[in-house]
């Protein structure tokens, strides 16, 4: 199993990058080269959330278009790649309008909250086996903690607009996404019983070696499947998305709780949906799916080799292009279902919650325990 | 024990700028959180003076304010203030123009349903069935083009007939129109009336029971879906549907209770597929001849006084002339279906939540500019 992580891969570039000019990297103090690497590694996660943005809300706008029997931006760039480009454009140039009667300081405080909440947990999701920023021992826990910080920060925008139906939704949103966490967290549990760690590379590494059967929803059938589609259906709701995105109705409360907001700070918003988005398809990607492993065993692939006598790069690459498969196809669906489904009411959502998944999840978690003692 | 938290009713305001009320419609509500626990619609927002202009211009004059009422159901209207006319003029439009007008009438009431489909979808959070039901209006609308050159505000029926002749294409167009939309009512039908959430979010919403519909005045899908079987082309047949084999739809409670919001929904799609069946039969059954009687240039009416009522799609559309004499109307008084309709909005959305509220007003489906006038 890997162990090397992308401030490792860091900084054996830099090295290079280092010996190329005449310098040596290594002079620097230890601790100077890990913070220059992670800071080097933190902007290269932003990059990729504000990457992932565009990609997907040109997906959503095309998907959108092709679902509603039109067609999506086509203008901007070939094939309307470009549009988010320009839209980016025009959300910077944009006045920073900030109502008279808004808090001031929470008004401002708010998104930075809520992009923060949606994403800290980047710095756990791997892209494959060692584009990993840290292989924190505590990976799925500490992804899943920072939704309660997205919790705070949608009520905070409610509630700095001051503006009722940003209050409205601000409140919506906290009652859904804080009861949302309990079933995620059960179906969590769920797979982190019948692995035994906590740990991201772990339950990746524990579910290689036969084929596409030995993917968690199938190495633990029937628990892990059905937790695994509470987990995917609590994300759905953490991350606001239709059918569950009553606070941000349009229909109802214009915008919700971030009505009042444009520009930037609207941006802000945005990027943290979709980087939620993609935190919770990567979780179950790899907490379902097999993450980096592929429906194929790497040793056939790779005939006698093992993962490490195959080359890094090689089963790097491999692994990148299963686990961005996986979690690219599930926010495709995620899309997929915004356009089609209509919106549950608040008091609907909490009922779904509370009666429907939170009772299926401890069953899944007794049973998977089960299964963990008597050894299947 | 600590005494309780103080809690406190809020006021807000939904409306006249609103994402889902249909036009400049404001309401008043008072909650208790997200609980609704009173209701008020105000509405003149889109307040233009019609009846009173109605006293200032002749008659036939005023058949294109009629499609102006109830924008979204015109051919019913200019058909309707025509009809009115006639009789008290005593004049008789020639058959085929009779049949015309209830093809340029049912036409537009699967327009006017299908976008009412589109918008209660969209208001319950399902985008999608809203470009469905457009793709087929743009059908729609473009046969009303071929027929009498306008998309939206037709002032296809005028006093005395229709303007114009239906030519043979427009004639196949509207017969391979009513093919294809029998397809698509399906699909329109498997992607929405059944889907889980949306019947979650309209049945058992907004119940009227018969005998309130009825005491406040409700005509239209609102009232047949809570049961009362009350067609006005049936009751008090004028044109020729009573010539015609076509069905009255009543709400059955299949989802729920009867005279809920899934109710109201299932009643326009049942129309829409009866309109559909009244098009094809005026189609294959349409009568030679003129399509415009003889009128006078100068329309002057002997005194008397009139109230005609037509089934518009959105209830009971009539009209009230009081004539004395001239060529103008000395009072014109104008029935809007949706003045009624709304109405009952501040006696059914109460202790319900602020979601309801808009699936509420969205099955009954109002359009401001007949409550406004």
């Amino acid at each position: 199993m890997m162990t090397t992580n992308f401030v490792d891969i860091i900084n054996l570039v830099l090295t290079w990058a280092g010996g190329l000019v005449g310098l040596d990297y290594r002079v620097l103090p230890q601790l100077a080269r890990t913070a220059i690497g992670m800071l080097i590694a933190c902007g290269a996660l932003i990059a990729y959330l504000g990457v992932l943005t565009m990609i997907f809300v040109w997906g959503e706008r095309r998907v959108a278009g092709r679902i509603q029997s039109r067609q999506g931006p086509n203008r901007v760039g070939p094939q309307g790649v470009l549009q988010l480009v320009a839209d980016g454009i025009k959300f910077l140039i944009k006045e920073d309008v900030i109502p008279e009667t808004a808090h001031p300081l929470l008004f401002r405080l708010a998104p930075m909250l809520v992009l923060m909440g949606a994403f800290a947990p980047f710095v756990v999701l791997p892209l494959s086996q060692s584009l990993v920023v840290s292989h924190m021992s505590l990976g799925v826990y500490y992804a899943l903690s920072f939704a309660a910080l997205e919790v705070v920060g949608v009520i905070m925008a409610g509630w700095a607009s001051n503006n009722k139906w940003s209050l409205y939704g601000g409140m919506r949103l906290a009652a859904q996404m804080m009861s949302y966490e309990i079933p995620m967290g059960l179906a969590v549990l769920t797979v982190v019983v019948l692995t035994g760690s906590v740990n991201l590379g772990e339950i990746t590494g524990a579910q290689q070696g036969a084929w596409i059967f030995s993917w968690n929803i199938f190495r633990g059938f029937p628990w892990a499947f059905i937790a695994g589609c509470i987990f995917y259906t609590a994300g759905l709701a953490a991350s606001k998305r239709t059918p569950f995105d009553l606070p941000e109705a349009e229909s109802e409360l214009v915008a919700g709780y971030h009505t009042e907001y444009s520009g930037m700070r609207f941006i802000m918003f945005m990027m943290a949906e979709y980087g939620t988005m993609y935190v919770i398809s990567a979780l179950t990607a790899i907490l379902f799916l097999g993450g980096t492993n592929g429906p194929i065993p790497q040793v056939v692939v790779f005939g006698n080799h093992t993962y490490a006598q195959a080359g890094p790069i090689a089963s790097n690459l491999i692994g990148m292009a299963n686990l961005i498969g996986k979690a690219y196809v599930l926010m495709f669906v995620m899309l997929w279902v915004r356009w089609t489904y209509p919106r549950v009411r608040i008091d609907q959502i909490i009922f779904i919650c509370m009666k429907v998944l939170v009772p299926f999840g401890i069953v899944c978690l007794i049973g998977a325990a089960a299964w963990a003692v008597l050894g299947l | 024990m600590p005494e309780a938290l103080k809690t406190d009713e809020i006021l807000v305001n939904m409306g006249p700028q609103h994402p889902s009320t249909h036009g400049v419609l404001r309401i008043l509500l008072k909650t208790d959180g997200e609980w609704v626990r009173q209701s008020r619609p105000f509405i003149g927002y889109l307040h233009r003076c019609a009846e009173k202009i109605g006293e200032s211009v002749s008659y036939i004059q005023y058949v294109p304010y009629t499609d102006r009422l109830d924008y979204l159901g015109a051919a019913n209207n200019d058909i309707g203030f025509a009809l009115a006319v006639e009789r008290l003029a005593g004049i008789e439009a020639p058959p085929r123009a009779t049949w015309l007008r209830v093809l340029a009438a049912e036409l537009n009431r699967i327009a006017s349903h299908l976008l009412s489909f589109g918008t209660f979808g969209m208001e319950i959070g399902a985008f999608t069935p809203f470009f469905y039901g457009f793709r087929e209006r743009e059908g729609i609308l473009t046969i009303f083009d071929k027929l009498c050159g306008a998309r939206l505000l037709y002032h296809y029926g005028r006093i005395g007939g229709v303007m114009r002749d239906i030519t043979p294409a427009a004639a196949d167009e509207t017969r391979a129109f009513l093919d294809d939309m029998e397809t698509k009512w399906e699909e329109y039908n498997a992607l929405l009336s059944d889907n889980e959430i949306f019947v979650r979010r309209s049945a058992n919403v907004g119940i009227i029971p018969a005998d309130l519909a009825i005491a406040y005045g409700l005509t239209g899908p609102p009232l047949r879906a809570s049961g009362v079987a009350h067609d006005i082309r049936r009751a008090a047949p004028y044109l020729c549907y009573d010539k015609l084999d076509w069905d009255v739809c009543i709400g059955r409670g299949l989802k729920g209770t009867v005279g809920d919001a899934w109710d109201r929904y299932w009643v326009r799609m049942l129309e829409i597929k009866q309109s559909l069946r009244i098009c094809r039969q005026v189609l294959d059954g349409l009568p030679e001849g003129p399509v415009m009687a003889k009128v006078p240039r100068v329309l002057k009416l002997p005194a008397n006084e009139l109230y005609f009522r037509t089934e518009a799609p959105r209830g009971e559309l009539a009209f009230y002339i009081i004539s004395d004499g001239s060529d103008k109307p000395a009072r014109l008084r104008i029935r809007g279906p949706s003045f009624c309709n709304l109405s009952i909005v501040g006696e059914i959305a109460r202790d319900c939540l602020v979601a309801d509220v808009v699936v509420i007003v969205g099955s009954i489906d109002v359009v401001m500019g007949e409550v406004d006038r």
